[in-house]
């Protein structure tokens, strides 16, 4: 049995993060970061981006080089899934056998794709590979999912000479997330591309394709905690300093549920690197007797083709869905807001507004809506009045 | 290989054996520089790879893009001579070019 001061669950922009941020913030005690796969941690992102498309090696998508981690004493332990987790020992046991026991555990375990029969996944190194490796004689390609792995998915595949066709079952694409004008504005963008997008729970034959792929989300990586008794349901529920109801076990990055200060009054989940690599800072903060609340405000980005998207806040719960800009210039923005205030925006090739914007987020602006959808009028000018 | 000289926030100074044609982002981290975040990692999509890029190189630089103008101006520590590192690419002409990394916003 070996004992770290922190262990650390999970290897993507959260645990990295994490181990990272204690040594920067000067912990001295001894930390592992754990995780299932067998390689050092890297970064998801590009996965549905430059790595799918070849543009992008294994090396580069790398946190750091193995000798980052040693160098720090930084333990990374590759290959292990945690099965149980016994707070009360302070100990956690493997599938392979294996227990550790901690000091402090963070659990930032993240979540695993939702499976289609004989669909690809997009989630993990190991599955963009297996991906790849059909990818040569694959020329009918068939996309799950009209969110954002499977738009991106969809723009790269299109890039490289695939027939892509993408179907949604909701009645326009980024329903989760975005409001109409964008999903229109992405749908008429793909089409023009070549994608085919069914959208309605259409009756696809999948024989017809090479290849299948389905990106329709995760579901978050938390059973051994919730089994331990921490409190959750979908995720693991933390407070505002990424504490979870168990004594001496954090909690960050995709498989956390919190209440966001920017989000809607009940918890949820944010799926973002943003969110991951802030949150594994808070619990950083909080372990090295440096304490700050988690209020970061969300952002979020995605490229397809030559659209750079960047989004600010979070638009759950929006009651109105501004359009700034012209979509048929190729350049706007979507402004929600909720009771009157400013909650989020999204931007295509429009970092102006994205930054400008993100002021009126964090502020909770209230600003009349000639004002916001007039493109004439800075973002920022709006803030100082 | 071109070196570049980083200053840290603890005002420590470490000179980096830097890879031509990747960009100073990448070549930073992996040169062990933890304060550079580039959480979006390196597409202009944030500005958590802020540097100071010292006077004598600045015009050695490719200018500074509208994205890059914009992206720079969330950061209150913004100066004349900041930079988002992923936007500079590394090559033998920028041999011994010194930067510091900015405050954390």
């Amino acid at each position: 049995m070996t004992h770290f001061d922190v262990l650390i669950v999970g290897t993507g922009h959260a645990g990295a993060t994490a181990a990272i941020q204690l040594r920067q913030l000067g912990h001295s005690g001894s930390i592992a970061l754990l995780g299932e796969e067998p390689c050092l941690p890297y970064e998801r992102p590009p996965l549905s981006k430059d790595y799918l498309g070849g543009t992008k090696s294994a090396d580069d998508v790398l946190f750091r080089p193995s000798s980052f981690w040693s160098e720090r004493a930084i333990t990374l332990i590759p290959g292990e899934r945690v099965e149980t987790v016994d707070p009360e020992a302070r100990a956690i046991r493997c599938a392979s056998g294996s227990t550790y026991t901690y000091g402090d555990l963070i659990w930032t375990a993240g979540g695993r794709p939702r499976r289609f029969p004989g669909a690809h996944v997009i989630r993990s190194l190991a599955d963009v590979d297996a991906l790849r490796a059909h990818l040569p004689d694959a020329h009918r390609i068939l996309v799950i999912g009209g969110g954002y792995i499977g738009l991106e998915a969809a723009s790269v595949l299109t890039t490289l000479g695939k027939q892509v066709t993408l179907t949604e079952a909701a009645d326009r694409l980024l329903t989760r997330c975005s409001a109409e004008p964008l999903s229109r504005f992405l749908e008429a963008e793909h089409r023009s591309r070549g994608v085919d997008i069914r959208l309605g729970t259409p009756e696809i034959d999948h024989d017809t394709f090479d290849l299948v792929i389905a990106g329709i989300g995760i579901n978050p990586n938390a059973e051994p905690l919730l089994a331990a008794g921490a409190e959750g349901g979908d995720g693991v529920l933390i407070d505002d300093h990424c504490r979870t109801t168990l004594p001496h076990v954090w909690a960050a990055g995709d498989c956390a549920l919190h209440r966001n200060p920017f989000g809607p009054d009940r918890p949820i989940r944010i799926e973002s690197v943003q969110n991951a690599s802030d949150m594994a800072t808070t619990v950083a903060r909080a372990l090295t007797g440096q304490p700050q609340p988690y209020r970061a405000v969300p952002w979020f980005w995605s490229n397809q083709y030559d659209l750079r998207l960047q989004t600010a806040g979070l638009s759950h719960d929006h009651d109105e869905a501004l359009v700034r800009g012209d979509p048929a210039t190729g350049k706007f923005a979507v402004i929600y807001s909720r009771a009157g205030r400013v909650i989020a925006l999204d931007c295509v090739n429009n970092v102006r507004d994205y930054v400008q914007g993100r002021a009126l987020v964090e502020r909770g602006a209230e600003i009349d809506a000639a004002l916001l959808t007039d493109p004439d009028v800075p973002l920022k000018s709006l803030l100082e009045s | 290989m071109p070196t570049v000289t980083v200053t840290t926030r603890d005002g420590r100074t470490k000179e980096i054996t830097a890879q031509s044609g990747r960009s100073l982002m990448e070549n930073l981290r992996a040169g062990g520089i933890e304060e550079i975040l580039a959480l979006c990692g390196g597409c202009c999509s944030c500005a958590t790879c802020h540097v100071y890029v010292d006077e004598d190189w600045l015009s050695a630089l490719p200018p500074v893009s509208d994205d890059e103008d914009d992206l720079l101006g969330t950061s209150g520590a913004r100066q004349p001579n900041s930079r988002l590192s992923c936007q500079i690419k590394v090559s033998d002409a920028l041999d011994g070019i010194a930067v510091t990394v900015a405050p954390e916003d």
